[in-house]
């Protein structure tokens, strides 16, 4: 593995936090994003999720970079899944460790935050009625459109 | 020659997860208006451009060899 991935396998997420475990930190958080059923009254079939991968890879690595800075000591590892996923499946994982659980639980959230950002990675919903890559043009639900 | 890449919903409006265009000394303005005038309808998803892996700004030069992404609004999580 490495520490900022894409990958087109199922995801463990324990690899990722063995990953950051090291003697000096005192907490480690792990945050697993997973394909959801209902999303505001639609039901999803399945995901289909596509990268620009080299591209999505350095962006890991700088939302990485930043949370070094902001959250000295703290060490991270992210991996997001592409290709078609089922309900439940593991779309992202973020492990983060720091001294201190603060650290630990703060630059996860920020992690997830930047990664809806910055990373060129793109999700279709397949719904039983049609399909739609996320981002372009939500999709609302009836009643709601427009 | 510039290697233009398309994702998402721009591929399949495109048609094409990538091509060639002779668009060096070009700026990233001068390339989206080009696409955009190829591929109606490429500019209302509101993408951003990337040029060798990282966002670019309207006003920066493509040159000779550059691989050019159009961006649209990332949904990754």
């Amino acid at each position: 593995m490495k520490a900022f991935e894409v990958v087109s396998q199922p995801i463990n997420p324990q690899v990722y936090a063995d990953f950051v475990l090291r003697p000096e930190a005192g907490a480690v958080t792990l945050f697993t994003g997973h394909v959801r059923e209902w999303t505001k009254g639609v039901r999803t079939l399945y995901l289909a999720y596509e990268a620009y991968v080299p591209m999505a890879e350095k962006k890991l690595e700088q939302i990485g970079r930043e949370i070094e800075e902001k959250w000295p000591g703290a060490k991270v590892a992210i991996a997001h899944r592409i290709g078609e996923l089922q309900i439940s499946d593991i779309a992202v994982v973020i492990a983060v460790s720091s001294p201190h659980r603060k650290a630990a639980y703060e630059a996860n959230e920020y992690a997830i935050e930047r990664i809806k950002e910055i990373v060129p990675i793109w999700k279709k919903e397949i719904w039983e009625d049609g399909e739609e890559w996320i981002g372009d043009q939500k999709k609302k639900p009836e009643g709601e459109k427009g | 020659m510039i290697t233009l890449h398309y994702f998402a919903g721009l591929r399949e409006l495109t048609g094409k997860s990538q091509e060639q265009a002779d668009l060096a000394g070009k700026t990233v303005d001068d390339l989206i208006e080009w696409a955009a005038d190829k591929y109606p309808g490429l500019q209302q998803g509101s993408a951003r451009v990337a040029i060798n892996e990282e966002y670019a700004l309207p006003t920066d030069v493509l040159e000779d060899g550059d691989n050019a992404a159009f961006i649209p609004p990332v949904s990754g999580g």
